[in-house]
């Protein structure tokens, strides 16, 4: 009887015991180094994995910018405060540098009446839509509205109304997650301080453009004599503001014959 | 076809077939079912669980096989089969993740993550019960569990493969998302119900 009892215990404590002291001793002897420094950056990410430093998610980043081949701002989610927070943790003094930047659809095509071409009863996906001569929409260069780019945002900032997709400037995070998957390209991202921008990639001549849509830009360089800081410029069809000169007077909106340069906000 | 009165390499075949097909520990046994569902959302995805199920289940197979043939059978301890088998599969799961870390970092980033998910999978201790149930040796156990896992990476790849396309269907609002998931599961089991009888 007492054999009975003891026996089990003594071989599954046995056991038991045997794979503690295995395990204890493993960990010891397969100890990883990591750097704390990178579980602290770590902690202080957003943790969306999105991928809108360039790194293949959260933990790649803190490894990199503890490694200094990263900057203490490389994440557009978290924003100036995370990048304080890091810059403090890596003992860094002085600026963050961080901007924050924001996705923006460059079309107009809802309002300025881009219509449908033919009806496209496919997956229900830009990309997918995109193959069949370059989507339904009257305008090769507009936005589908499938919502590629609701599906590729991780943090619920675009949605589609009437078949255009919309950001949401103070939910968006600036990752650009929607412009890579948009396959029109017609997503900017843009820094948020700067108020305008050019809705619309069309690149067509002006004739062609008026056909398929009264809002877009048709080259004819208005724009560019209205801004006195030469931040404007039409290049390859369509007019494009260079941010690093303009300076948010909006002389050139009020000028735009057919009102494709608008405040994204 | 009869698997016990088979022999030698016909046997081996016998076994792969059995597991892979007629008895594939997802479809048919319904074990495994959590991480089914929950890592196929994409191929990458389901191969990598896939393999790290393979990875643990041939060496588990080993380890409980040896801890029954050589310590529960000999002192009559055969009903402390569960209780012994979890312990060794635990602690395995634990050292292999371990030694990965330090030895093959790269492996580690791309099976590692899965696992902790395995250390709870039913489909490793019933892999391991099933191959004492069928009296096999140590080498064929090794390849029961090897060859039951094989079935596994390709049920949960099938699965990720359907998923991927599920993903941009047009489905009706109440259907989407888990119960989908159950009804596409389901057809899937019934079609591998055709194999089913081929051996015994």
């Amino acid at each position: 009887m007492v054999t009975q009892i003891l026996w089990p215990l003594a071989t599954l404590g046995g056991m038991g015991i045997l794979f503690g002291l295995l395990l204890s001793y493993a960990s010891k002897k397969f100890y990883v180094e990591v750097d704390e420094r990178v579980a602290l950056v770590r902690e202080c990410l957003p943790g969306a994995n999105c991928g809108g430093c360039g790194y293949a998610g959260c933990d790649n980043l803190a490894a990199a910018v503890v490694e200094g081949s990263a900057k203490v701002s490389a994440c557009p989610v978290g924003g100036a405060a995370v990048a304080e927070q890091i810059s403090a943790i890596m003992g860094l003094t002085g600026g963050t540098d961080f901007e924050k930047v924001a996705a923006y659809v460059l079309c107009n095509g809802a309002e300025g009446g881009a219509r449908e071409i033919y009806h496209y009863d496919g997956v229900s996906q830009c990309a997918a839509a995109a193959q069949f001569d370059g989507g339904p929409k009257s305008c090769r260069f507009a936005c589908l509205g499938y919502g590629d780019c609701v599906r590729a945002c991780k943090f619920g900032a675009v949605t589609v109304v009437h078949q255009q997709a919309k950001v949401d400037p103070d939910k968006c995070t600036g990752c650009g997650a929607c412009a890579a998957a948009c396959p029109k390209g017609v997503i900017q991202v843009t820094p948020v301080k700067m108020r305008l921008t050019v809705a619309c990639r069309n690149t067509d001549a002006a004739k062609k453009v008026r056909e398929v849509c009264a809002r877009g830009c048709i080259a004819c360089k208005r724009c560019e004599k209205a801004c006195e800081y030469g931040a404007i410029h039409v290049a390859g069809g369509v007019a494009q503001i260079d941010y690093a000169k303009c300076t948010n007077c909006g002389k050139c909106a009020e000028q735009c014959p057919s009102k494709c340069i608008v405040e994204k906000i | 076809m009869e698997l016990a009165a088979s022999s030698g390499g016909f046997r081996i075949f016998l076994m792969l077939i059995s597991a892979v097909f007629c008895n594939n520990f997802v479809l048919a046994r319904f074990l495994g079912c959590c991480p089914f569902l929950g890592v196929s959302k994409t191929v990458g995805g389901a191969v990598g669980m896939g393999l790290a199920v393979t990875f643990v289940m041939g060496l588990a197979s080993l380890f409980t096989t040896m801890v029954q043939l050589y310590i529960l059978n000999p002192l009559n301890m055969a009903y402390m089969q569960t209780i012994a088998f979890i312990l060794v599969i635990a602690a395995l799961v634990q050292f292999v993740e371990m030694f990965m870390k330090k030895a093959m970092p790269p492996l580690y980033r791309s099976l590692g993550i899965y696992l902790p998910l395995i250390t709870t999978n039913c489909a490793v201790l019933g892999v391991t019960i099933l191959n004492i149930n069928s009296s096999y040796g140590l080498l064929e156990s090794v390849l029961n569990g090897v060859f039951s896992a094989l079935g596994f990476l390709l049920a949960i790849v099938l699965m990720a493969g359907i998923n991927e396309r599920l993903a941009t269907a047009k489905i009706s609002p109440i259907l989407t998302g888990f119960p989908i998931s159950l009804v596409t599961a389901g057809l899937m089991s019934i079609a591998f119900l055709g194999f089913s009888g081929m051996i015994r």
